[in-house]
């Protein structure tokens, strides 16, 4: 059995990778674990040819719904070149849970300055759970190419001052 | 400095020339062409670049193209993200098996014109507009059939090149019972296996999923799948473009520095690292996706925090090096060898600064690579910032200086300007540090990638004005990059044609301090890891696949761009 030739000076290197190594996985598991930080995950598929006519993402049902439990359910379609309806508003630092479906190609949402950010995928219904903290007027910025008018793709949030 | 014609002649005339075998001459042309044609890719696309951070930037309204900025955008990033790494790793590990093994390829010849016929399929459409769906596909848009079936073709040719690589590399230990494969050719053969098993997700999307489609044989797509299956390609592949230059690093810059290389095993055991921990990785570049659950992203970070151990170690193992190198040259002190060390060397040169540019960017990655937090960077100018730094500076600042080093060792001909070299690596640095530095920042403050302009917010001109003074100095990056880059280029055409002979051809790679006699297997075979890897990938991808064959009403209509 050959063995391979290790530096003292490499042991006390590998102990410090593992030091760091323990640390990286460590804050991520106390963020996702204590804090409860996901990215937005829900796997769940949609008809995106037929979303249109009927049922929650048909256009009478899109929109802002306060429910019961005091927190709200933003129900958005994606489609070239808006995320519709095209403003919304919901009241800072409450929870909010954003439903947004791709009526054609794919689309990402961002907010800048918040944690509200996710891909668009035909087919698939993403699902976003946040609070936004600061009140005032943000766009929601198309961020992946969805062609050749994707520049132009945002819609408007405004977060109402709201509960303290 | 340049060596003067009359120094170089009378070195030529005393260094006894090694003589070139038959194989040797065949790997020195085959290795030639493939590297042309990946540094005429780099040509090509840099001043693409250019024109797109002043596009977008808003500053010069007769420029101003949507139509031209993706179609620029699209070529840009399969120019030097896929012809530039595929020929250049084709060329140098063809040059490799030469000179390290002495074997000939079955395929040279096969790999580089499949290879280039399907590039030359792929950019017409991209050059005419036709395939504006950016490097990454981007399914259910869809480009002209002839864009998809050149980048198959290009995917096809280098698997040509896999073969060769692992054949020569078994044949070898046939005929050397025993004896540990050179360094080289086991950093080689490990990077053309990675590849092999890296190209097959995107082989897969292009084979079940793209060209059905284009061909009208399937008439709807599941998108969902076709980004799973680009994500395993779309991380490893990283790692074929960076492993080059860690070759570089590890069996030249030692030697060229003037010392040895630190530890021949750690070398090894960062190569097989990174073969295993590239490839089941590749979500977290869905970790804001939604067709994929919260665990599987969740072991991905695992997996891709696990990159940082072969990175480290590399970056250890080549410090070390440099650090004997300055040494033994009478560098004294703690930082004191930093100094003796030869930075008037091209090599030297650009292993310190592909050094610099890895560490700030590998930090950066590190908040990438952050299950709970990349919501905060996804799809922002900080992404594009991030991989410029590291492939464009690291990976491709390593490919210029093994093409300085390459090209007398293959021509006969001796380096035109060693000077112009120099100035050229520290512009173009500088270029990469002034263009990125912006980006960083840029992502941060929300601004996404992938926008032809900034002025598209009209309701909120206050992000706007928050833009410009990052997109100015972006510019000058930018300019300074293709400057440098044109004199890369002409350095090397003239050294091709330069009537000076090379002081010094013979290929030699460094040595290290304690050169294995013998090695335990894993780090002198493949198969251990083939097999780790097919476990490993099952274990990853495994049910985040199947999964959609389960799945109902998802797929969705092709459309154009």
């Amino acid at each position: 059995m050959s063995t391979i030739h290790i530096d003292p000076l490499e042991k006390r290197w590998l102990w410090a990778i593992g030091g760091m190594l323990a640390l990286f996985w460590g804050v991520q598991i106390y963020f996702a674990a204590v804090e409860n930080m996901h990215p937005p995950s829900n796997v769940e598929t949609i008809e995106s040819s037929k979303m249109h006519l009927s049922g929650e993402f048909a256009e009478e049902n899109l929109g802002v719904k306060n429910e019961a439990d005091g927190s709200y359910t933003v129900t958005m379609v994606a489609a070239r070149y808006g995320f519709y309806p095209q403003e919304i508003e919901v009241p800072a630092n409450t929870p909010v849970k954003l439903r947004i479906a791709s009526f054609d190609v794919l689309h990402g949402v961002h907010v800048p300055f918040s944690n509200m950010n996710t891909m668009v995928v035909p087919g698939y219904v993403s699902e976003v759970h946040t609070q936004f903290q600061t009140p005032g007027s943000f766009p929601m910025i198309c961020n992946e190419y969805c062609g050749l008018g994707h520049d132009y793709m945002y819609s408007k949030l405004h977060v109402t001052a709201g509960k303290s | 400095m340049s060596i003067t014609a009359e120094h170089a002649a009378s070195l030529a005339a005393t260094s006894s020339r090694p003589a070139v075998t038959a194989v040797q001459a065949y790997g020195n042309k085959l290795g030639l062409w493939n590297m042309w044609v990946a540094f005429a890719a780099l040509a090509l696309g840099l001043p693409m670049g250019l024109f797109q951070a002043a596009e977008r930037s808003g500053f010069f309204p007769g420029i101003e193209n949507t139509a031209v900025y993706f179609a620029s955008t699209s070529t840009h990033g399969v120019l030097l993200a896929f012809v530039l790494t595929t020929f250049f790793a084709m060329g140098w590990g063809y040059h490799t098996m030469a000179h390290s093994v002495n074997k000939k390829p079955f395929f040279g010849w096969t790999s580089f014109w499949v290879s280039l016929v399907g590039t030359v399929m792929a950019a017409i459409p991209l050059l005419t507009g036709y395939a504006s769906v950016l490097y990454t596909f981007y399914p259910p848009e869809f480009a002209h059939p002839s864009f998809y079936l050149g980048a198959t073709l290009l995917v096809v040719g280098s698997w040509f090149w896999v073969a060769d690589m692992i054949i020569a590399f078994v044949q070898w230990k046939k005929e050397n019972p025993g004896k540990p494969v050179p360094l080289v050719m086991f950093m080689f053969t490990m990077t053309a296996l990675l590849w092999g098993w890296t190209s097959l997700g995107v082989a897969s999307e292009a084979v079940f999923q793209l060209l059905p489609v284009v061909f009208g044989i399937a008439p709807t797509i599941d998108v969902g799948l076709a980004r799973t299956l680009f994500s395993w390609t779309l991380h490893a592949i990283v790692y074929f473009w960076l492993m080059p230059a860690y070759i570089a690093m590890y069996v030249i810059l030692p030697k060229e520095a003037g010392g040895k290389l630190f530890s021949d095993e750690f070398a090894r055991i960062a190569f097989v690292l990174l073969f295993i921990f590239s490839v089941p990785i590749g979500f977290h570049h869905l970790y804001v996706d939604p067709q994929q659950a919260a665990g599987w992203k969740l072991l991905h970070m695992f997996g891709t925090f696990m990159v940082a151990v072969p990175t480290f170690l590399t970056g250890f193992t080549v410090l070390a090096s440099m650090e004997i190198a300055g040494r033994l040259r009478g560098g004294k002190g703690l930082f004191g060898w930093i100094g003796a060390l030869d930075w008037n060397n091209p090599f030297v040169l650009g292993g310190g600064l592909a050094l610099l540019m890895l560490t700030v960017g590998g930090w950066g990655g590190v908040l990438n690579a952050a299950y709970t937090w990349d919501v905060m960077v996804h799809n922002t100018q900080w992404i594009t910032g991030h991989f410029h730094l590291i492939f464009g500076g690291t990976t491709v600042i390593m490919y210029l200086v093994a093409a300085y080093w390459l090209w007398p060792k293959i021509t006969g001909n001796a380096l035109f300007s060693r000077a112009l070299a120099v100035w050229q690596l520290w512009l173009y640095f500088i270029g990469m540090v002034v263009l990125t530095a912006p980006w960083h920042v840029l992502g941060l403050i929300g601004q996404p990638r992938r926008v032809s302009t900034t002025d598209q917010y009209a309701a909120f001109p206050e992000y706007a004005q928050m833009w410009g003074i990052y997109e100015a100095i972006m510019i000058v990056g930018a300019v300074m990059l293709v400057v440098s880059g044109f004199m890369f280029v002409y350095n090397l055409f003239m050294t091709h044609f330069n009537k000076v002979p090379a002081a010094d051809t013979k290929v030699e790679y460094a040595v290290a301090i304690h050169e294995p006699m013998r090695l335990p297997n894993v780090l002198n075979s493949l198969a251990f890891w083939n097999w780790a890897m097919l476990a490993y990938m099952i274990l990853s991808y495994g049910y985040p696949i199947v999964q959609f064959f389960f799945m109902e009403g998802h797929h969705t209509i092709p459309w154009g761009v």
